[in-house]
């Protein structure tokens, strides 16, 4: 099977409905086919597309001098789509995708919260990335809105009156948590609604931790673009510092040497590494299992002090630049490399074993917290979410990057969609990394590991990567100078949040803890 | 349960693994800790985190100050689930308007005395985020600040070293 040969079949489709492609292009925003339609056509462009069952996987508006460009991503087969359209109308309107694509309804809420597009047709006008720090009528990421601008009252009044879902029955209760959760742990608000122990329903209230990412990137160099896109989430600096290096080459058509691209792939499977080990440790833990906890603990110490030795930051920040990454190694460091991987390795296959071998660990893991596969592939989850659900996407394998275009990845698929399965593919995703940077260790390229990186624009990219928890995907916009216009990280938690509202469903609200660590979404990398 | 017991038989007590300089210098600090602690607060010091707007690095390296390498409850340090119990608030972030208010709840609901420490270059002074539209800029544009551990984030031994700080203010 060859790349695209679905889309002629779509654009078939687009054209026996009348709808005109004003512009296709297979570069602009490569490795994604890019498709310009009017602004009238978004709505019947995108049910055509959900009828397809083509994976929606994200959206992105970028205000230009005049209007927006409005983005739509959309995977089939492992190919991306970009949708494209320009909206020119003021105030901004265009069709909502959500009636097609559910999972689009929160990312279509957060861009009309920061560039105040209107969705026509949209099924739930509340606000969701926006509380109180700014008004309605407001628009943080337009050009007419500073980057510095004080909010009207501080502090800034929590949003207390915003409006959730109500149950009612008779003994239904509702349990409002957070934003300050109990343990060490991001903050978020969840609203459970419960009978006795069962929930009901529960609704995620976020925006929490908005920091103001995308407008923070206005007007930055390259450096200071990765040096941020290292800090959308701190558990995953690896990833979305790549993806935005990639998207930053991409665009302006530079390549980084094949060992930096070898040094990348090493760096960010370190990462997966580092976060499956704390969560799998946590997991157990959140159902009584200390024992579990105080070995992945360990490990990871272990892990994170090699890191800080190595590469001189123990959660990998700042490790990779423009052109590039920020340190080599050499021969004493592969060799340390190999033995550590051989050290875990041993460790870690009996341990696992022990695990998975535990009667009341399993009582509490088995068919807890199921995520169907129809509604995994229906919300676009990705990482050990998707691969849990049925959902083979893997960038690794689907698109082969560098260096995994080299050297292939294998990526574990299981069906029962519960906090075991969660559990197993992150297990085995582990043991998979170690083998393949074992692999990469011996097949190291020499020579240089950055080249200088020379901005210039006007230019566009696009980045993707597997992170730990799966697609990590940026949109790059340079303007004239070579500096940021437009930066916006998509983080698979975008997917992850609305699949923990419906995995929490008929499980008891004790449970709830351990359902969510077995997702381990963002909330930093979700609220920007 | 022979296995586990077998597994941490075989893994020993990696607390008291012989000392690297890392290690020694944790246990000076350790142990420094624990006699202001004991000073002060009879024993015990009762720490809860908040994040007002981390990338979540920082909660990373505040949990590894609970694994067994580091295991800060020795010291009589402990992390507790509400601001009620709690004698010093661990701020992170550089305090996003959104957590503005929940913040300042937090540290109402704190019995006093209590303190306050800022972790991380953000909640030092905002650090890559900076004072923008959505974020304050540090944690003291909010509420008192006893001590800041700088760093991106700090290490858990920084973390140790900014809780000494705490006392020595006094």
């Amino acid at each position: 099977m060859s790349r695209f040969d679905w889309l002629s079949g779509f654009l078939a489709e687009l054209h026996e409905e009348h709808i005109l492609v004003r512009r296709g292009s297979r570069h602009e925003l490569a490795p994604a086919h890019l498709l310009e339609i009017d602004a009238e056509e978004w709505g019947r462009c995108g049910r055509l597309a959900a009828l397809a069952e083509y994976r929606w996987g994200g959206l992105w508006a970028d205000p230009l001098e005049e209007g927006f460009e409005l983005f739509c991503l959309l995977e089939h087969q492992g190919d991306y789509l970009v949708l494209q359209s320009r909206i020119e109308e003021e105030p901004p309107r265009i069709d909502s995708l959500a009636p097609w694509f559910p999972v689009a309804a929160r990312a279509e809420r957060h861009c009309r919260d920061l560039l105040g597009i209107e969705f026509h047709d949209h099924p739930d006008g509340r606000r969701w990335t926006r509380h109180q720090g700014w008004a309605e009528d407001e628009a943080p990421l337009r050009s007419d809105f500073s980057a510095h601008r004080l909010p009207k009252e501080t502090p800034v009044p929590a949003d207390g009156g915003y409006p959730f879902e109500p149950v009612q029955g008779e003994g239904v209760y509702e349990i409002p948590v957070g934003p300050v959760h109990a343990g060490i742990i991001e903050p978020g608000h969840f609203r459970f609604q419960a009978v006795g122990e069962q929930i009901l329903s529960m609704e995620e209230r976020l925006g929490y931790v908005h920091k103001g990412i995308e407008k923070a990137a206005v007007g930055r160099d390259a450096e200071g673009l990765v040096r941020l896109a290292a800090r959308v989430s701190g558990d995953t600096t690896v990833a979305h510092a790549w993806a935005a290096c990639q998207a930053l080459e991409r665009a302006t058509g530079q390549q980084p040497p094949p060992r930096a691209h070898q040094l990348r792939g090493l760096l960010c499977e370190r990462e997966r590494v580092a976060n499956h080990l704390g969560d799998i440790g946590a997991i157990c833990n959140d159902v009584g299992f200390a024992f579990a906890l105080a070995h992945c603990s360990r490990l990871r110490e272990r892990w994170q002090r090699r890191s800080d030795e190595l590469f001189g930051h123990r959660l990998l920040m700042d490790t990779l630049l423009p052109g590039g990454v920020a340190v080599d190694i050499g021969a004493e460091e592969i060799h340390l490399l190999h033995h550590d991987h051989a050290v875990l390795r041993r460790e870690l296959e009996p341990f696992f074993d022990l695990l998975l071998d535990q009667p009341s660990l399993e009582d509490r893991l088995l068919g807890t917290g199921v995520l169907l596969p129809a509604t995994a592939r229906a919300l676009g989850c990705t990482g050990h979410v998707g691969k849990a659900s049925g959902q083979p996407f893997d960038l690794r394998s689907a698109q082969p990057y560098p260096p995994y275009d080299r050297l292939p990845m294998e990526t574990p698929l299981l069906q029962a969609g519960d906090v075991l399965a969660r559990v197993q593919v992150r297990m085995r995703e582990l043991l998979d990394s170690l083998a393949w940077m074992d692999t990469l260790l011996d097949g190291l390229e020499p020579g240089e590991i950055r080249r200088e990186f020379r901005t210039r624009g006007p230019a566009r990219g696009l980045g993707a990567v597997e992170g730990w928890r799966g697609e990590v995907l940026v949109y790059l916009r340079l303007d004239a100078g070579g500096r940021v216009a437009r930066y916006f990280p998509r983080d698979p938690s975008w997917h992850h949040w609305p699949a923990l509202e419906q995995i929490v469903l008929g499980n008891i609200v004790p449970d709830f803890p351990v359902c969510n660590k077995s997702v381990n979404a963002s909330y930093s990398g979700h609220d920007l | 349960m022979l296995r586990i017991l077998g597994k941490s038989l075989a893994t020993g007590v990696v607390t008291e693994e012989p000392p690297r300089t890392e290690d020694a210098e944790l246990e000076r600090l350790g142990i420094e800790v624990r006699r202001h602690i004991d000073r002060r607060f009879g024993g015990s010091l009762a720490v809860r985190e908040v994040d007002a707007g981390s990338c979540n690095g920082c909660e990373l390296e505040i949990h590894a100050l609970n694994n067994p390498y580091h295991d800060v409850e020795r010291f009589g340090i402990h992390f507790v689930a509400s601001p009620r119990h709690a004698d010093v608030l661990l701020v992170t972030g550089p305090v996003s308007r959104h957590m503005e208010t929940a913040l300042l709840r937090t540290y109402e609901a704190t019995p006093a005395p209590k303190r306050v420490i800022a972790a991380g270059d953000c909640a030092c002074d905002g650090g890559e985020f900076g004072a923008i539209y959505a974020t304050a800029g540090g944690v003291e544009k909010v509420l008192p600040v006893d001590v800041k551990i700088p760093g991106c984030p700090p290490s858990p031994l920084r973390l140790l070293k900014g809780l000494l700080a705490l006392f020595a203010e006094e």
